[in-house]
This record gives C-alpha cells, sequence and structure tokens, in this order.
C-alpha cells in the first residue's frame, strides 16, 4: 500500500476513535483537570508549530521566502478581523505576487 | 422552556460556514494532490476523517517530505482536542452507541460552536444538521479540487502554499483563550524551529506538541 493511503486510513480510524470516544465510552463525564488542562494546550502549541514550519522552512533548512510575506498579511488581516476567507486569500495573493515580482 | 431545535435550523445557520469550509476542501483537493495523494485517496481522507486541520497537517508534513509515521502523529496530535470535544457533547448524544458514534463523527470545531446553547450544553439536532451540512461541503470541495485542480496549475504560482501557515494562524488565534494557552503557542513554535534542523520534516511539530505538558503546572 501507498504512503499516502496508508496515512488515509490511519488518519480516518484514529479520527473516529478519538471523537467517538467520549460519546461512546465515558457517558458524559469530564475530564480530570490535569489531563484537561495538559489536552488544551495541545492546540496551541501544535497549531503554532504548523506555522513556523509551513512558512519558514524547506526540508532541513529554515528560509525566508514568498510565504513570510503572505504570513505576515495574515497576521493583519487577523488583527483587523478578516473573514477566514479572506485572511487565507490575502496570504495567497501576497506570496503569489512576490513570486511574480522576484 | 427553550424552544426546540430542528436539524433544518442547524443546517440552515451552518451555510455560511460550509461555504468557507467547502473551498477549504477544494484548496485541500488541490493541495493533496500536489502533495503526493492521490485523487481517491484525497476524497476518501475527507469522507472518513473530516477533520480539516488534521488533513492538512498530514498532507503538509508528506509535501514537505516527511515519514509516512509523521505525518499520522501529527495529524492524530493535531485531533487531540476532539477528545474532549467529544466529552463535551456527549450529554447530548444519547440513543444507542453505533447511533452515539456516528453523530460524533459530525463533531468539528465549526458544528460543535454552532450547537452550544451556553453554559456548556449542547443540542444534539443543531449538531446534526450542522455536522452534515458541514460535511457535505468538505467532501464536495474536496472533490471539486481534486477533479478541478489541474484548471488552477500549480499551487506555488497561485501561493496556495502560503495558506498552509495563514490558515494555521487564523486557527491558532481562536485557540488561544489566555496566557497559559498564548506561552504554549510560543514555546510550540520555538520548539518546533529548533529542531528542524536535526530531525525528519514533520517530527518537529511532535516535539512542539510535549509543550502541552506546561499544562500540568497548576
Amino acid at each position: 500500500m501507498s504512503g499516502p493511503w496508508v496515512v488515509v486510513l490511519a488518519v480516518g480510524l484514529a479520527t473516529v476513535a478519538i471523537k467517538g470516544a467520549g460519546p461512546l465510552l465515558l457517558g458524559g463525564r469530564s475530564l480530570p483537570p490535569a489531563v484537561a488542562g495538559v489536552v488544551g494546550l495541545m492546540a496551541p502549541a501544535l497549531l503554532a508549530a504548523l506555522v513556523v514550519v509551513n512558512a519558514f522552512t524547506s526540508g532541513r533548512h529554515l528560509v525566508l521566502d514568498a510565504r513570510a510575506g503572505g504570513l505576515g498579511v495574515a497576521a493583519v488581516a487577523i488583527a483587523a478581523r478578516a473573514p477566514l476567507l479572506l485572511v487565507v486569500a490575502a496570504a495567497a495573493l501576497t506570496a503569489a505576487l512576490i513570486r511574480l515580482a522576484t | 422552556m427553550q424552544a426546540s431545535h430542528t436539524a433544518g435550523d442547524g443546517a440552515r445557520r451552518a451555510v455560511p460556514l460550509a461555504v468557507a469550509v467547502g473551498v477549504f476542501g477544494v484548496t485541500f483537493g488541490v493541495l493533496a494532490q500536489a502533495a503526493g495523494f492521490g485523487a481517491l485517496a484525497a476524497i476518501v481522507f475527507s469522507a472518513t476523517s473530516f477533520a480539516g486541520s488534521a488533513q492538512f497537517a498530514a498532507a503538509g508534513v508528506v509535501s514537505a517530505g516527511g515519514t509516512v509515521a509523521a505525518a499520522i502523529v501529527a495529524a492524530v496530535l493535531l485531533n487531540a482536542r476532539y477528545l474532549p470535544i467529544g466529552m463535551s457533547v456527549a450529554p447530548a448524544l444519547h440513543g444507542r452507541a453505533p447511533e452515539r458514534l456516528l453523530r460524533a463523527q459530525l463533531v468539528v470545531d465549526e458544528s460543535w460552536a454552532l450547537s452550544h446553547l451556553g453554559g456548556g450544553r449542547y443540542d444534539r439536532r443543531l449538531l446534526f444538521g450542522a455536522g452534515l451540512a458541514i460535511y457535505l461541503a468538505w467532501v464536495a470541495g474536496t472533490t471539486a479540487g481534486v477533479l478541478g485542480g489541474d484548471l488552477l496549475g500549480k499551487p506555488e504560482n497561485l501561493g496556495l502554499d502560503a495558506a498552509f501557515p495563514a490558515l494555521f494562524l487564523a486557527l491558532l488565534v481562536g485557540q488561544i483563550h489566555d496566557r497559559r494557552g498564548a506561552t504554549a503557542a510560543v514555546l510550540g513554535a520555538l520548539v518546533a524551529l529548533v529542531f528542524v534542523p536535526f530531525v525528519p520534516a514533520g517530527l518537529p511539530i511532535v516535539a512542539a506538541s510535549f509543550v502541552c505538558l506546561l499544562g500540568l503546572r497548576r
């Protein structure tokens, strides 16, 4: 089986299990506070890592290219409370324009 | 006595979200293909996982040359939030076990937020209607992106590779509610960048996840 299919099947099964675990098994009991605290921080830590890795790296190299410009414009758009679609479109457009100009 | 909601109410309220999610689905279809996922694999991915950020992450890791294991781990860790989210909606999802399991699959950030009645209570019909509308948009969008992606040309020329970090930044901002969340974000970013030169692609993101152990501190 090819790599992408392994990813599709493994992530699919894991997602079904993760989403279903609470409603299926725990009948509404809430998480112990310590565990909830850990899981609650996972999203910000991981998403921040995804931002910088996708914006500033290429393979094992740290790089500064058109994506950085797109991210800067995205940050401004987010601060201005622009809708999500506009934020992403502005970032893509900025990066495309920087590439055209250089 | 609170007026009761129907699944139709949920679907109607979810229309703007479904439109946005549909466009992301198109983007995901294009990016997944660029990352080396076949057309069918990309569509099946959206139909079975229905978890946008995790799917983008998995495609991003594969696209960056990361290993299959790193892609899976990154996606699973990104989906870990659906454990507590699932628990939060559990009281609303009564019924038999298979039905609870199926309904739970329609929980994504957007449908979850929309079905919140306040005070931690959730409406199962709103959740079902909104979740189904967003699900259909996500799968249809992915299919359109996969089939029509060639019309768009190379994702880099459209700056679509810059869409990834912008998307994650927007999602990130929505996840930070206090100082501790902000600290986790800053540390997560730093840890990832420090690891990039030394480990295979994808693992820096996994390394960053250990920052969440900060949550153990009282």
